[in-house]
């Protein structure tokens, strides 16, 4: 924690991890700093020593609140979620918290680990925007059809949950390689209804300090 | 999602294996799979999606294919590898007998079968001896036995314990 207490948010602006990370920070009105880490400049300034000592995954997101540092942009949305209870992010009844973890899951674990930059650099630079568009349609089509069982206003009935802090920035990820979101209207339905919202408005990678100035909003 | 597990039960199906455990701890919560302590509970979540987000997805069946047969072995090393980096200092912090404290946890039924994968794919394990001893410490355990690949209904005979 800062001198002033409140939590440090280790953040690059186009990372969809982080992205989702500061729409719960913002939806729960958490007051943070944040410590932009650019991935792509000095080689990456999550491989620094420092970065690596606070969170060995070498990952953005990563917060440090409480006395704890913690990775993993669900498991912080979590701990959130379990100290700092409203606005909820996860609805009460079991069924539906199943729902929304099996939502943010799929995006969280399923699609963007397979188009995450230390991936994409693997595959090689003639290949990369094949493979992201891959792993984002299978994933918006396994999506989509979840959707229509479990979708109200928003991902899960009608109110915003975890499930829909994955489901926009991986929107953005997806306009970004370029992929047709007609066969998903459920998706562009939902993620049009969240960007209205202030929360994600706030959060946007367009609106952030680290924001390079010919992105910025 | 086209993927195992899926759980059908109470009237719904589940899909992603760690949005079914925390189903069932939220409705069968004996015995505990997460800590009572919110930070405990992010070091449990923190290290079970780094391996069910981070590791895993990485060199499952279907990614395999797509990097073609003469690179898998070497793709599915590096996911493991970095991935295991990782998680061994994040262990040195959280362990005690298991991947958090002194309990059984989800972090720890995701380690075991990881570590299972790392064996297959032929993972050096020598620079992770917190993960190797966790992992023989879990192994010992009933419920980790008695769900092993090798002993369920579609064991192929030849793999069969």
């Amino acid at each position: 924690m800062t001198e002033s207490g409140k939590p440090i948010l280790y953040s690059y602006f186009r990372s969809s991890c982080s992205w989702r990370v500061r729409i719960a920070l913002a939806l729960k009105g958490i007051d943070y700093e944040m410590m932009p880490i650019n991935l792509v400049k000095d080689g990456g300034q999550q491989f620094s020593k420092e970065f690596q000592a606070l969170n060995p995954m070498k990952q953005v997101p990563a917060l440090k609140i409480d006395g704890i540092t913690i990775g993993q942009s669900l498991a912080i949305i979590e701990y959130l979620e379990e100290t700092r209870p409203t606005p909820r992010l996860l609805p009460q009844d079991p069924k539906k918290r199943a729902s929304v973890r099996m939502i943010s899951d799929l995006i969280a674990g399923g699609i963007q680990p397979l188009q995450n930059l230390s991936v994409l650099k693997q595959v090689g630079q003639e290949n990369q925007l094949t493979w992201a568009q891959n792993a984002i349609t299978s994933g918006f089509n396994a999506l989509e059809r979840i959707l229509q069982s479990t979708a109200g206003r928003y991902c899960v009935g009608d109110e915003v949950s975890m499930a829909d802090l994955c489901l926009v920035p991986q929107v953005a990820n997806a306009e970004r390689f370029k992929v047709d979101l007609t066969p998903y209207p459920t998706i562009s339905r939902i993620n049009k209804t969240l960007l209205a919202l202030e929360a994600f408005q706030v959060s946007h990678p367009c609106r952030q300090p680290d924001t390079p100035a010919e992105l910025r909003a | 999602m086209k993927q195992v597990p899926a759980l059908k039960i109470d009237g719904i199906t589940i899909g992603q294996s760690l949005a079914i455990i925390e189903y069932l701890e939220e409705t069968r919560p004996t015995p505990r799979l997460l800590p009572q302590d919110p930070k405990k509970r992010a070091s449990v979540r923190m290290i079970s999606d780094l391996i069910a987000g981070g590791i895993q997805p990485l060199q499952n069946l279907s990614v395999l294919k797509q990097v073609g047969q003469e690179n898998q072995l070497t793709w599915a090393q590096n996911a493991i590898t970095s991935g295991f980096n990782a998680l061994e200092r994040i262990l040195q912090s959280t362990a005690g007998r298991y991947c958090v404290g002194d309990e059984v946890s989800m972090a720890d039924l995701c380690l075991v079968p990881q570590v299972a994968n790392a064996e297959r794919f032929k993972v050096d394990l020598t620079p992770y001896p917190t993960i190797s001893r966790i992992n023989k410490t879990l192994l010992a355990l009933e419920a980790f036995q008695v769900s092993h690949p090798c002993r369920q209904p579609d064991t192929p005979a030849e793999l069969r314990a």
